[in-house]
């Protein structure tokens, strides 16, 4: 499988008030069709590695490579462009919008690709369907449940057939059941050939991941094969 | 465009107290700023009709008796005004002066025509008084006198409108013939007074009322009007100084005697009254200009909540693709939207209600009725001028926040609560 993420020495600190170094020289490489989570205690970086790869957030030294593309240094108008074509984000907050209903948010990233609006609305009950939600497609984000909203953002995600989708703690509003019915829809996306990363802290959630990065303290503890599904939180399989 | 347009037609339909906010505050402040402008306008309107459509530069010169013995003469007598009074004005004051009418009252007569008659009071006149009166003749109604009645001395007549229609009620009066007081005179003309339609006075030539009169070339009073060598007070001073030096020479009074010879400088008034117009406007332009910015402050505050409140929103299409320019573009566009719909409201409802309250000051009649308010109304130019700066100022309003949220990072935005 080719490479779609390759990290080169990533650094990266906050000036606020005391310099803060978060990142210090993550190398990593991840290819096309992985199920990848990354775990850490908080303030391991993990936040603000997953920025990086969403190109949400830049970086002070090293190199990031999306889909074989340099990624320093853009404008904020080349960044949307970017997240837009080959990032899909599910946050753990769902971030819809709270006026529009769960077809207009799924069609969101459509419109900025200038997709009209018939066309756009059409493909996004489309996905709406593949999620099971097509009977809630005109309901408000306020009138969803939030495994419900979480699946919403699953199919914004997915609309715009991005390289990667990243997402940060995507159970972590959610309860045990519903926590289990959104990571087997993200295991299903998985299987189409998507690549996933999941940012967690839940080892449950982890444990369902074909792949587990730790991290600690800004650098990568260990990169642990993960196919088996028997992952313990004392790390036995270290391969690194 | 079309795209946009329902991006934001969706926005604001799911948003519409926010819209209703800022809409209201933009209506609000044109309709304010309208009818603030309309009720200066009608009291800046209702001071100048009084002057109606008389000629500003006027000067009228009347006599009685003298007050103040002078050269030799005992105080009391009788001085009277005649035809070489306004040929030495004419002669001497020419560089100040366009030209003289005389006057000749005659009082109130009886002017009847078969069973109908009233009472009006005549004046013998020269052609030049319906310039300095503003009084119009229209199309069809004949003319006013003429040099060639003052030369031939022709018994003709001009009556007002309302005489007319009290003597001739339907027909036509030009050619024919009214009875005064024994007298038959032909009527030539018709005339009218704007905002003075009960006026009944007739004129008749000033040479025809000296000679049936009986008067010589007495005058009642005379009138001239200044030109435009007399422009402020200062000159217009100077000049009454000199000239009423030279006609209290003439007839042999004490040049400060008021009640042998008396002057009426309209222009003196005028000036006066123009300036307590224009003392109007700008306490009016000022509180206008007051109006519209606490309505552009208004719009202001209300952008910035909105920006503010939409912070998250803005992170979340970004994290999406929206680049920077388009969420930009889409704070603009519907701060335009908003404004100018509203804004049109707003200029709609106010010019509607000066409009509507135009329709109760109308002017009073009578000569010499005064008229404090009157046409309360805005020049839709400066309205829709107003309205425009108020989009343009709504639109700047929602720039800067916008500008600022566009430049917070898209992490940021998404963790704004």
């Amino acid at each position: 499988m080719p490479t779609i993420i390759k990290l080169k020495n990533i650094n990266k600190t906050y000036y606020n008030g005391a310099p803060l170094h978060v990142l210090k020289g993550i190398d990593l490489e991840i290819n096309k069709g992985e199920f990848v989570s990354i775990m850490g205690a908080s303030g391991s970086g993990k936040s603000t590695l997953l920025n990086i790869l969403g190109i949400l957030d830049n970086y002070d030294t090293g190199e990031y490579h999306l889909d074989n593309v340099l990624i320093k240094n853009l404008s904020e108008t080349r960044s949307a462009y970017f997240r837009n074509k080959l990032i899909g984000f599910i946050f753990q907050s769902f971030n819809l919008i709270s006026f529009k209903n769960a077809m207009e948010n799924v069609a969101l990233p459509l419109y900025y690709q200038k997709t009209g609006r018939k066309t756009r609305n059409r493909i996004a009950l489309e996905y709406l369907d593949k999620l099971g939600l097509k009977e809630w497609a005109h309901h408000m984000p306020s009138e969803l449940s939030g495994g419900q909203k979480q699946r919403v953002a699953i199919a914004r995600a997915l609309i715009s057939k991005p390289q990667i989708i990243l997402a940060d703690e995507p159970t972590g509003a959610l309860d045990s059941k519903t926590s289990a019915e959104v990571l087997d829809v993200l295991k299903k996306v998985n299987e189409t050939g998507m690549t996933m990363i999941i940012v967690t802290h839940e080892s449950g959630v982890a444990n369902q991941t074909n792949k587990i990065i730790r991290l600690k303290d800004g650098i990568i503890e260990s990169i642990e094969d993960n196919s088996e599904h028997n992952f313990s939180s004392f790390g036995a399989q270290n391969i690194k | 465009m079309i795209s946009l347009l329902h991006e934001i037609l969706n926005t604001i339909r799911r948003n519409k107290m926010r819209t209703f906010l800022t809409g209201f505050a933009v209506a609000w402040g044109i309709f304010m700023l309208i009818v603030l402008l309309g009720s200066g306008n009608g009291l800046k309107n209702g001071f100048t009709s009084n002057f109606g459509d008389r000629l500003m530069n006027v000067v009228q010169v009347s006599s009685w008796r003298t007050n103040i013995p002078y050269a030799g003469f005992q105080s009391g007598r009788r001085v009277y005004l005649d035809d070489r009074d306004v040929k030495l004005t004419s002669d001497e004051f020419d560089r100040y002066i366009n030209f003289v009418i005389g006057n000749v009252n005659l009082g109130s007569k009886n002017i009847s025509n078969g069973a109908e008659y009233l009472s009006s009071s005549m004046s013998g006149v020269s052609p030049n008084r319906i310039i300095v009166d503003g009084s119009k003749i229209e199309q069809g109604n004949g003319r006013f006198i003429n040099d060639l009645d003052i030369r031939e001395k022709r018994k003709v007549i001009v009556i007002s409108q309302r005489a007319k229609e009290i003597l001739f009620k339907n027909e036509t009066a030009i050619g024919k013939n009214v009875n005064v007081s024994g007298i038959i005179y032909t009527v030539v003309g018709v005339y009218y007074m704007e905002n003075r339609q009960d006026v009944t006075t007739s004129y008749i030539p000033i040479s025809t009322a000296q000679i049936i009169y009986n008067r010589g070339i007495n005058l009642s009073n005379f009138a001239f009007t200044l030109n435009e060598n007399i422009y402020d007070k200062e000159t217009s001073a100077e000049f009454m100084n000199n000239y009423r030096k030279r006609i209290a020479q003439v007839h042999q009074v004490a040049p400060e005697d008021e009640n042998a010879i008396w002057y009426w400088n309209r222009f003196e008034n005028y000036l006066e009254m123009a300036n307590i117009s224009k003392y109007i406007n700008i306490a009016v332009w000022i509180i206008g200009i007051f109006t519209l910015l606490s309505g552009i402050v208004g719009v202001s505050n209300i952008m910035l909540i909105t920006v503010r409140e939409r912070t998250r929103e803005f992170g979340i299409r970004k994290s999406i693709g929206a680049s920077p320019w388009s969420i930009l573009k889409l704070v603009i566009v519907e701060s335009i939207f908003i404004t100018t719909i509203f804004g049109y409201i707003g200029l709609v409802c106010g010019v509607g209600i000066t409009e509507f309250a135009a329709q109760f000051f109308t002017p009073s009649a009578g000569r010499d009725s005064f008229n404090a308010f009157l046409n309360p109304t805005v020049d839709i130019n400066v309205a829709v001028q107003a309205t425009l700066l108020l989009i343009i100022a709504g639109t700047v309003a929602g720039f800067f926040p916008a500008l600022k949220a566009v430049k917070i990072k898209t992490i940021e935005a998404l963790n704004n609560k």
